[in-house]
């Protein structure tokens, strides 16, 4: 009996219900978050493509994925009939749950921090595997060869370049002696990462960039989706919210690429120089600037590169990738021994 | 629809494959349109690939049995609606071939400088098309840029962007545009500083030239055994040109050179579609300034007779070899009509080059050949 009234005593504690708070915050920002990006997307596509982009709903298009949004989220969930139904409503919260969970262990700034874990880079790696789990799922269970192709790719693609995100981010952690992201941001004090490690961080921050890319399963390794080959891949059968969970997780993916790569290599939070080091919160300012630079750089990606094929996908990670972070691992430590790294 | 065939793989291992049996189309982004492709696949490998026509079938053929002369023209701009302008030209060739019918030089160039203007508007679509069948979905918009230039020189002159009818038996339904010649001035510097805009954004591209390259070869041999014409021939190093072995209108005054490729793959083909662009620049060039002053119509009877026999007429259209042939009972009706179509015969390699590749060569390869669904399933 003890036990229990201790369990509901730590359940009325104000320490869940500040959790529960924090959780809260974050669900609703990173929501938030995920529309703008979608709106950002659009427009640096349009951008691109020579045309003007959404430009009706609010000033200069900004309601525009809330429009989208609030129409998703009143239409009617259609699914197949010969879906494995438990399985199929599962999957899309896989995913969202997934990368939103991924977004409680950054550093924003000094002190927004949800979760300073000291297996922080760990964490990430773990959970941002979790996520294909989801589209394996949602394209098992939608019972359509075309979703079944895109997840069996999806498969194949995460589990390959997932070795070149952690052996790419491992690289780094040689350097910073730590997996905690608190203590990596505080270790670039005397300079970004991608400055101390000079050659093996700024081939590391390559790889890791096409890995990330290809983790998220966008353009040019969007073979998950496939517009032209499968329709729309392992999402074909979903529609609504579930179908809006699937296509922000990707969005907010996105942005957890870029932060890490911002966390890892760039400073976080830090600002260049430390010009800003005195005022509070510009931290938040430079890490969310330093990030959407980088979710530019992968939109850039998207709107210029064509797809690979599956088997040139597989190619690329196990041929050119991987052995060229293997060596560049080495080259690291050696670096990291003899003391050649770069302080300011 | 479930008749997956049940063979198991020969192989060695423990894991057992099995060919599965899948639809594409008739509604699928990379089918252009609605056709259905029955495909067989083992894993991502293509087995099998059989085109199912039927589902645009209009039966164009059938009805301009019933059709005055002047009629059939019109019909015919929906068979390769890329292609207009040059398939009622076709038409237009066959009947005044068949009445003796001479028509002004005025015509004839107008007729050829605006033939040269689809064939690129149809390419720059392609073009579009191709990057966003192989995943690059900014090219559509570029090529639609350029496009929408030409269409507008259409617009102006013939009242139509896509559907042109601009040609009568006899002639032309208007004289052109004061701004025609103006316009099409103006097209063509902007067109060649932006076609190397193309090159840099696609054609250069290493994953683009590992998607295309060695992909979906066609040999000569095989490119003639299945009658195939336009790019995808001479891609493959068959030179079979109409302009240049039968030219009709203003095409026998201009010289230009045939796109010819022998690799034969799907980049090939892309390849000599770029080069028919600057090819079809040329041709307009040649001809924008010295169109011929003159009447823009010669008078035909308001019911049109042909003489009772068989006529037959071919045009390159920007797919390959149009063919327009006409059996005469000596009636205002044809008693029959064939329209010998590029697209049909060029699909119909698809599965002899497209086997053993995976889904997404299929679809690069597809896109390669060209297909304008309306004109293969008449």
């Amino acid at each position: 009996m003890n036990s229990i009234s201790n369990i509901i005593n730590w359940l009325i504690s104000t320490e869940v219900l500040n959790m529960a708070m924090i959780a809260l915050i974050y669900l609703t920002v990173f929501a938030v978050l995920g529309l703008f990006l979608v709106l950002l997307e659009r427009k640096v596509a349009a951008w691109f493509q020579l045309r003007i982009g959404p430009n009706r709903v609010g000033y200069l298009g900004l309601f525009q994925t809330i429009a989208d949004a609030l129409k998703l989220v009143s239409k009617e969930l259609t699914g197949t009939v010969k879906a494995d139904k438990f399985l199929y409503n599962l999957a899309p919260y896989f995913v969202i749950v997934t990368s939103l969970m991924a977004l409680a262990v950054f550093p924003f700034t000094k002190d927004l921090q949800a979760f300073d874990i000291n297996i922080g880079i760990f964490f990430l790696i773990a959970i941002s595997s979790i996520g294909v789990i989801g589209i394996l799922l949602g394209g098992w269970s939608s019972n359509n060869k075309f979703a079944l192709i895109g997840a069996m790719r999806s498969g194949v693609q995460t589990v390959s370049y997932e070795l070149s995100v952690g052996l790419s981010l491992l690289t780094m952690v040689i350097l910073t002696g730590s997996l905690q992201l608190s203590e990596i941001i505080e270790v670039q004090k005397s300079g970004w990462l991608i400055v101390q490690g000079h050659i093996p961080a700024i081939i590391a921050f390559m790889i890791y960039m096409i890995a990330g890319t290809a983790e998220t399963n966008r353009a040019p390794f969007d073979m998950v989706e496939a517009e032209s080959e499968l329709g729309a891949g392992y999402h074909t059968e979903y529609s609504g919210m579930k179908f809006a969970y699937f296509f922000l997780a990707e969005f907010i993916n996105m942005f957890i690429i870029a932060a890490i790569a911002t966390t890892i290599f760039f400073g976080g939070w830090l600002s260049p120089f430390g010009i800003t080091e005195s005022l509070p919160w510009m931290g938040l300012f430079w890490f969310l600037a330093k990030t959407f630079v980088l979710v530019f750089l992968m939109m850039w990606f998207r709107w210029t590169f064509p797809r690979l094929r599956v088997d040139q996908l597989l190619t690329l990670e196990w041929k050119y990738l991987l052995p060229i972070n293997l060596v560049n691992l080495v080259l690291m430590a050696v670096i990291v021994w003899l003391n050649l790294t770069i302080q300011i | 629809m479930e008749t997956a065939i049940k063979e198991p793989t020969t192989s060695k291992s423990n894991f057992k494959s099995e060919e599965y049996f899948i639809n594409m189309g008739p509604q699928h982004p990379a089918t252009h349109g609605v056709l259905r492709l029955l495909l067989t696949i083992d894993g991502e490998i293509i087995k099998k690939v059989e085109p199912d026509l039927g589902y645009i079938h209009r039966s164009i053929e059938k009805m301009c049995e019933n059709n005055s002369y002047q009629q059939i023209v019109h019909l015919t701009d929906r068979l390769d609606y890329l292609s207009s302008h040059i398939n009622n030209e076709a038409v237009c060739l066959c009947v005044e071939n068949a009445l003796e019918l001479e028509v002004p030089e005025r015509v004839k160039v107008i007729r050829t400088i605006l033939g040269e203007l689809t064939r690129i508007a149809s390419h720059t679509l392609w073009w579009g098309v191709m990057g966003m069948d192989v995943g690059a979905l900014t090219t559509y918009f570029y090529g639609f840029r350029d496009r929408e230039m030409i269409n507008d020189i259409f617009e102006e002159t013939c009242g139509a962007r896509l559907t042109m009818n601009y040609n009568v038996p006899g002639g032309l339904m208007q004289d052109i545009h004061p701004n025609f010649v103006k316009r099409v001035k103006e097209f063509i510097p902007h067109f060649r500083s932006k076609l190397p805009e193309y090159d840099r954004l696609l054609t250069g591209n290493i994953i683009f030239q590992k998607r295309t390259k060695g992909v979906g070869i066609l040999s000569k041999e095989d490119a003639i055994n299945f009658g195939a014409s336009g790019p995808v021939a001479r891609a493959s190093g068959y030179s079979c040109d109409v302009r240049k072995y039968h030219p009709y209108s203003a095409l026998d005054k201009i010289t230009f050179t045939e796109a010819l490729d022998t690799t034969g793959d799907s980049f090939a083909r892309y390849k000599v579609r770029i080069a028919e662009m600057w090819e079809s620049l040329a041709i307009i060039e040649q001809l924008i300034d010295n169109i011929p002053e003159g009447d823009f119509k010669v008078a035909t009877n308001a019911v049109i007779k042909l003489p009772k026999g068989d006529f037959y007429q071919k045009v390159e259209t920007a797919r390959g070899e149009f063919g327009v042939y006409i059996i005469s009972a000596g009636t205002k009706n044809p008693y029959r009509v064939k329209f010998r179509s590029p697209g049909l015969s060029n699909l119909s390699l698809l599965n002899h080059i497209a086997v053993g590749g995976k889904i997404g060569d299929l679809v690069a390869t597809m896109a390669t050949i060209d297909i304008v669904v309306p004109d293969i399933d008449r």
